[in-house]
């Protein structure tokens, strides 16, 4: 059954505030094998006018993907997370995440399209500061496959 | 050194690089990130939902893209719009070789205030793993 259109526009309450950790964006560049000195000395990034390490421009996603679960597991939306693979992703930076961030992602529908068969559901994550300021938008495109095509990459 | 803007020019190559991916990155990736979907360590589930073998998480590999642009900047903090589309998986057998992902980029457009957006091409075994893959970076 494909998804209510009616749901497109609404938004979750912001998520409890998710505090970036230096040694979690230590990991986080590990697991990418990526080097930049600015992941990991605070001396490095503040050479680069940062008050301490900033975290990858990917980082982001491990914040907005657990608040986009607000969407996948919405009983009344009803998606069908077996059957859904991440479609797009984009990021819009004021600023790049950092340690000692308490972040919040407030999270809405921006889209649910119906492209032959299979639900496209464009989910956006604003993530904003303790401060209420903006550091960076994610918007993920989510496709749930029709459930007769299971299987398909 | 910062890339300045008055250096570059539309069709500016950036350095290209390969990046390995074995099943241990693919763990150690889910670990750090939380994504644990067992299509991405689990060979039988993976199997059993019709993939031809476990795949690389998507998010990984758009970080790994992502190193050729931060690489060449040296601020993280220059990109300021960085988006891909998820094309094809890049599929990680279990041979202790593993797969690997070939990044390369290109300077496609020169935009105001010193920012200039860049192209990016992914492939993994000669197929194209992200489409519109495109980052907006401010140069110095």
């Amino acid at each position: 059954m494909p998804l209510d259109p009616s749901f497109i526009g609404r938004t979750y309450p912001p998520t409890e505030p998710y505090e970036v950790g230096r040694e979690k964006i230590r990991e986080f560049a590990a697991a990418i094998g990526d080097a930049n000195p600015a992941y990991t000395d605070a001396e490095a990034a503040k050479a680069l006018g940062h008050p301490d390490v900033v975290a990858p421009p990917t980082f982001p996603f491990t914040l907005s993907f657990r608040a986009a679960a607000q969407v996948v597991n919405d009983p009344e939306l009803g998606l069908d997370y077996s059957r859904v693979v991440h479609g797009d992703q984009k990021f819009a930076y004021t600023r790049p995440v950092r340690a000692g961030d308490r972040l919040s992602v407030t999270v809405s529908i921006d889209a649910i399209k119906s492209l032959a068969g299979n639900d496209v559901l464009t989910v956006r994550g604003e993530v904003d500061d303790a401060g209420g300021e903006h550091v960076v938008t994610s918007i993920m495109t989510l496709v749930a496959r029709a459930a007769d095509e299971a299987g398909e990459e | 050194m910062a890339v300045r803007f008055d250096e570059v020019q539309v069709g500016t190559e950036l350095p290209a690089r390969s990046f390995p991916v074995t099943r241990a990155t693919l763990v150690q990736y889910a670990g750090a990130s939380g994504d644990f979907n067992p299509i991405h360590w689990n060979e039988k589930f993976a199997l059993e939902v019709g993939l031809p073998d476990v795949i690389a998480h998507g998010m990984f590999t758009m970080a790994e893209a992502a190193r050729v642009v931060t690489d060449w900047v040296g601020d993280p903090a220059a990109v300021v719009e960085y988006g891909v589309r998820f094309t094809k998986p890049v599929v990680v057998p279990n041979d202790g070789a593993g797969a690997t992902i070939e990044v390369t980029a290109k300077v496609a457009a020169l935009l105001e205030d010193n920012r200039v957006r860049v192209d990016l091409t992914a492939t993994s075994a000669g197929q194209k793993v992200l489409g519109m893959a495109r980052a907006v970076v401010r140069l110095a």
